[in-house]
């Protein structure tokens, strides 16, 4: 059993970066189940059939930004929306990501640029543009206002042919201690932590799998769901919901002591 | 309070105090049923007509009295669903120098051996769960597992060495197809009555409380209810897909450069 509706985010306003798809879709879920109002921001036009549809499925307490978060005006135009509607901020999810794969002699500098900047930049820029707000938010509730960076395993352990993403990765953990050492020395009322999943079933996941077989190195995508879930002793993979749970935990006041802390849900893969 | 762990049963080991105690409390106002072992019967009384909660007197230790334990909590409950390898202790510990070879085995046998005969006897009756082998085993190791102490070799050595027996357990778990999860818990200082003691006792209190809380950037102790809470998050299914991982909660303290 969970928590799982029963309001103890009231009161509480949260953004989540790529909260269309996937894990941020999942945490924009239990946010709203557990009494939270939420700003969903992504790449997806405002009008799209996507983005339109989810915000009418999710109801009243969610909303939507378009951002891409590379773009510091687009961080501003963010800020101003949620100054504006709610004029507070209490849980900052920087989720937006992308990946990339290949020999480490293969890649561009415009594929390595694209992903340092998604991955790294997005975090940092989320992060300046909201903390200001934060720190006033967070006197709102014990535990105060909550960073969620999201990682990943590859940010802890090295794999082939994922070197960019691994750079990405280990960068976004490194930075969340940075700040959270800097906001608790501060006596800033705001946590940061890294979330860490291992292999979960989302849609930049079966992107990834189906370039793996397009790319000759599986033959079809199924095999390489049957070769991780082999590989993680839980015996499968995530579902998105099994990361928002932990989220969850890091925006609540249960987590109040925990600050520049990895949160790992990876079935098991690192143990190994 | 909600009721995540309604119908699931819980075995708190070193219960009758600090984060031990706070956890039989936590895990018992969300519905589960705790059986909680130590020494002090006079604690334990006062903690189970607080909580509900059933005391068993047992030194994690004795090898023997594991079986029978075990034997008596799926008896009255057919179950158990949840295991908090939390006893521990320091007295004796010194520099690798100055310790006694009688404290160092003495510390290794309960923080080390003690954990891993919880495990090993969790383990073996979560298997048994009439609803197959599933359970959530948490072993409560400390951030000195990471920031070793000089004048607590002996504590530092069992507190790393637990993680070890965490991801070997929880890798072991998945081999046999197992739902069981093994996970530490990493605490920094945490105010429980040893540590206000310690304080207390100490020539200059003052001084030595304001070590304590500047061990963490946020310049306070954690409070035994906020390691309360990660436990039973881990005990919950929230956490079903982690296992094998460790779980810092030390207010950035092992986060920076200051290290214990």
């Amino acid at each position: 059993m969970s928590d799982l509706g029963s309001q103890r985010l009231q009161g509480r306003v949260a953004l989540v970066s790529g909260g269309l798809r996937g894990i941020g879709l999942a945490c924009v879920e239990r946010f709203l189940a557990e009494g939270a109002e939420v700003v969903i921001t992504d790449l997806d036009a405002p009008d799209s059939e996507l983005a339109t549809s989810t915000v009418e499925r999710l109801g009243q307490a969610a909303s939507y930004v378009q951002a891409n978060v590379t773009k510091s005006e687009d961080w501003e135009r963010a800020r101003a929306t949620v100054a504006e509607r709610h004029g507070k901020l209490h849980i900052l999810v920087n989720n937006a990501g992308t990946d990339l794969t290949g020999p480490v002699e293969s890649l561009t500098d415009g594929d390595w640029r694209r992903i340092m900047s998604i991955n790294v930049d997005g975090v940092f820029m989320g992060t300046r543009a909201f903390v200001p707000m934060m720190a006033e938010s967070g006197k709102d509730f014990k535990g105060g206002a909550s960073i969620i960076n999201v990682s990943s395993i590859m940010g802890l352990v090295g794999m082939s042919e994922v070197s960019a993403y691994n750079a990405t990765k280990g960068a976004v953990r490194m930075f969340t201690k940075g700040i959270a050492v800097e906001f608790a020395e501060k006596k800033m009322p705001i946590r940061a932590n890294s979330l860490h999943p291992g292999f979960v079933v989302t849609p930049l996941l079966a992107q990834g799998f189906q370039r793996w077989v397009d790319s000759g190195v599986a033959e079809k995508a199924q095999d390489l769901v049957d070769m991780v879930a082999g590989k993680t002793p839980i015996g499968r993979l995530a579902d998105p919901s099994e990361l928002a749970s932990a989220v969850y935990f890091l925006a609540s006041e249960d987590s109040s002591y925990m600050t520049g802390a990895e949160l790992v849900v990876d079935g098991g893969w690192t143990a190994q | 309070m909600s009721k995540r762990l309604e119908g699931k049963v819980a075995l708190v080991t070193g219960g009758t105090s600090g984060i031990g105690a706070g956890t039989v409390e936590r895990l018992a106002a969300e519905g589960a049923k705790v059986i909680f072992t130590g020494s002090n019967e006079a604690a334990a009384q006062k903690l189970c007509a607080a909580t509900g909660a059933r005391f068993e007197k047992h030194n994690v230790t004795d090898a023997a009295a594991w079986g029978p334990l075990i034997d008596r909590i799926l008896e009255e409950h057919g179950r158990l669903d949840i295991a908090f390898a939390n006893a521990g202790i320091e007295a004796g510990d010194g520099s690798v120098e100055d310790i006694t070879i009688e404290a160092w085995n003495n510390i290794m046998g309960v923080n080390l051996t003690g954990a891993m005969l919880t495990v090993q006897h969790a383990m073996r009756a979560m298997a048994r769960n009439p609803d197959g082998p599933t359970g959530s085993i948490i072993v409560n190791s400390s951030m000195n597992a990471h920031r070793a102490m000089g004048n607590f070799v002996a504590y530092s050595v069992s507190k790393s060495a637990v993680l070890a027996l965490v991801k070997s357990s929880a890798v072991h778990a998945g081999n046999q197809k197992y739902k069981i999860r093994v996970n530490a818990v990493l605490p920094g200082v945490v105010e429980t009555a040893m540590i206000k003691n310690l304080i207390d006792k100490s020539g200059d209190p003052e001084a030595t409380r304001a070590a304590y809380e500047g061990l963490s950037p946020m310049g306070r102790m954690a409070t035994v209810e906020e390691i309360a809470g990660l436990v039973a998050w881990l005990a919950s299914d929230e956490a079903r897909f982690s296992s094998g991982s460790e779980f810092t909660m030390d207010g950035a303290s092992t986060a920076g450069m200051n290290g214990v």
